[in-house]
């Protein structure tokens, strides 16, 4: 077997070769170690960072953005959407913030990738 | 009207090549003033909440609104005037004057040495002529970009995508996650226009289909659009009559590509007719002394690191300049052979090692970059115009190009 799996970890998007070697999967063309690792997780289970929003209350911004602190499993993505969709959080948030903490289960934290600002009605 | 206010180094524009710019000048002791439209810097970055940002410029994964945090905090600790709610409406180049409009009045800016950074805009659905009705529901793909994630908005139920640009393909995962339907993209050219991690991470992810060499040939609806008519097209990009296939959308969004922002600003400023943008050297520095641009309003980049290296560039000379400290008489061209597309610098000049940007024209799999004069061959394989080719040469390399009077870029195709 001789796969060519393009990492997504970074801009460059190197396209890694994976041939196997009994049981060894051999690795190559990767530019740095994440792809080594994103393309095992690729063969065995498949993992994103999930990046999107969460509604804001007295913000100066009706949304605020946010980011998983880590790669999470990829079938659980559209199940966790659902769960930050019904998340509300209050302003003021600051960059860095964890809104939901341990979203996978496995350690990684959802958090705020921008800062928003109250503002007082 | 109020009175004229004087600076060393004037930026318009606060994206990431604005910010750079302010922030480089800054470190070299200008007073600095930077001007943005918008009620916050940030520029595109704002509306990219996915990550991929700053890899190489701050050595660490960001998201868009992280990477402008970032700079708009290093620019506030070293003293940059920024100026929101400001629109430049028009720069008096050979004097260096500057037209703002704002909430407060119309005024005036003096600068030693100006940076444009502007930007690029999104091309219409007008520029595309796509037949048919004309209904509510159509966006390009910035715009719905911005609904999405900055005013809490969603475009419609079902949306199909035409054009595999970056904006695209980043809009049709977003839809998805939101919980709209994404029928497909489509792309007229055999290629597509955004990188390959984009059609693993975005498309390919979520089963989304990309149909390439294949356009919109209809829209229709009344008041709101209801269904778009899809057609293969032949290799001169003609619809191939008997292909169509309609598609029950009530979405269709725009990623027919980016224009550098080069309108208004000034007529006396000489654009580069294939990138489209401010024809520049590799200080940046544009034909009139002292006038600077940096970003994507010299060509369209893929990578806010370029911009921003790019910006802090232009920021570094423009500072300088205005000490009095550069004069950039020598410049030599740099001209585009087979297969180059996108080309940066436009001209050479030696106050600056050079970094040079190209595109390809076309995919190909074994290739390499020839600079004949320098004797500079690079490598490359699975190639694609998605995917800007960087190389940097360092001042020593560079002598070269004064004795052969220019520098001539092309690319080959290996077997
Ligand atoms: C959807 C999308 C996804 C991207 N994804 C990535 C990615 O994953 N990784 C990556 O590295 N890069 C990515 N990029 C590329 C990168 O983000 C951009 O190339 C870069 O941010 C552009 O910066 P800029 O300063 O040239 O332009 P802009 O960000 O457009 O900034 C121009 C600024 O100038 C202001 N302005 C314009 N005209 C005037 C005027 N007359 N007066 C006053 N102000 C004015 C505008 O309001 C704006 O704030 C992406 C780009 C887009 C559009
Ligand atoms: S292997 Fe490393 S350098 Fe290459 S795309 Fe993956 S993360 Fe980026």
């Amino acid at each position: 077997m001789n796969r060519k799996i393009t990492c997504v970890m970074c801009p460059v998007g190197c396209r890694i070769t994976v041939e196997m070697n009994g049981d060894e999967p051999v690795i190559s063309g990767n530019r740095c170690t994440r792809g080594r690792q994103y393309v095992i997780d690729e063969l065995i289970k498949p993992k994103r960072v999930l990046t999107t929003s969460v509604k804001v209350e007295d913000g100066d911004l009706p949304l605020v953005s946010v980011k998983t602190s880590g790669p999470i499993e990829k079938k659980i993505i559209m199940d966790k959407m659902k769960e930050i969709k019904k998340k509300t959080v209050g302003a003021p948030v600051k960059i860095g913030e964890i809104i939901i903490e341990n979203i996978d289960g496995n350690g990684v934290d959802l958090l705020a990738t921008r800062k928003v600002k109250k503002i007082h009605k | 009207m109020m009175k004229g206010i004087n600076t060393d180094v004037l930026v318009i524009g606060g994206g990431a090549g604005g910010m750079a710019a302010a922030l480089s000048a800054a470190r070299e002791k200008s007073d600095v003033i930077l001007l943005e439209r918008e009620n916050s810097t940030g520029g595109v970055l704002n509306q990219c909440i996915h990550n991929g940002f700053g890899l190489h410029f701050y050595k660490e994964e960001l998201t868009g609104p992280e990477f402008a945090d970032k700079l708009f905090n290093e620019m506030t600790l070293d003293r940059v005037n920024i100026i929101s709610e400001s629109y430049v409406s028009e720069v008096d180049v050979e004097n260096k004057t500057v037209r703002v409009l704002s909430p407060d009045g119309a005024y005036e800016i003096y600068a030693k040495a100006i940076v444009i950074a502007t930007g690029a805009r999104e091309r219409p659905f007008g520029a595309l002529m796509i037949p048919g009705d004309r209904p509510s529901g159509i966006y390009t793909a910035g715009l719905a970009q911005r609904f999405v994630n900055l005013e809490n908005r969603l475009p419609g139920k079902r949306a199909l995508i035409l054009g595999s640009g970056d904006i695209g393909l980043i809009m049709a995962r977003r839809l998805v996650l939101e919980g709209m339907k994404v029928e497909a993209v489509v792309e007229r050219m055999p290629f597509p226009g955004g990188l390959l991690r984009n059609i693993v991470q975005c498309l390919e992810d979520y089963n989304i289909p990309l149909y390439l060499s294949h356009t919109v040939t209809k829209t229709v609806g009344r008041g709101r659009l209801e269904k778009v008519e899809v057609s293969e097209v032949d290799e001169n990009y003609n619809p191939i009559p008997g292909t169509e296939k309609i598609y029950d959308v009530d979405t269709l969004i725009l990623s027919a590509g980016l224009i550098p922002q080069v309108e208004d600003i000034s007529d006396s400023l000489q654009l580069d007719r294939v990138n489209k943008g401010y024809a520049v050297s590799n200080s940046c520095e544009t034909n009139i002394d002292g006038i600077y641009a940096a970003g994507n309003n010299v060509a369209v980049f893929d990578l806010v690191d370029y911009v921003a290296a790019e910006g802090w560039v232009a920021g570094r000379h423009a500072a300088l300049k205005s000490k009095g400290g550069e004069n950039n008489t020598e410049k030599y061209p740099v001209i585009r052979g087979k297969n180059v597309s996108i080309l940066v610098p436009s001209y050479i000049d030696f106050n600056e090692s050079l970094r040079l940007y190209l595109r390809i024209s076309k995919p190909i799999e074994h290739g390499r970059v020839i600079l004949k004069e320098l004797n500079i061959e690079k490598k490359f394989v699975d190639g694609v115009p998605s995917e800007m080719i960087q190389m940097v040469l360092n001042k020593k390399k560079m002598e070269l190009i004064r004795e052969k009077g220019g520098l001539f870029v092309e690319v080959v195709e290996d077997e």
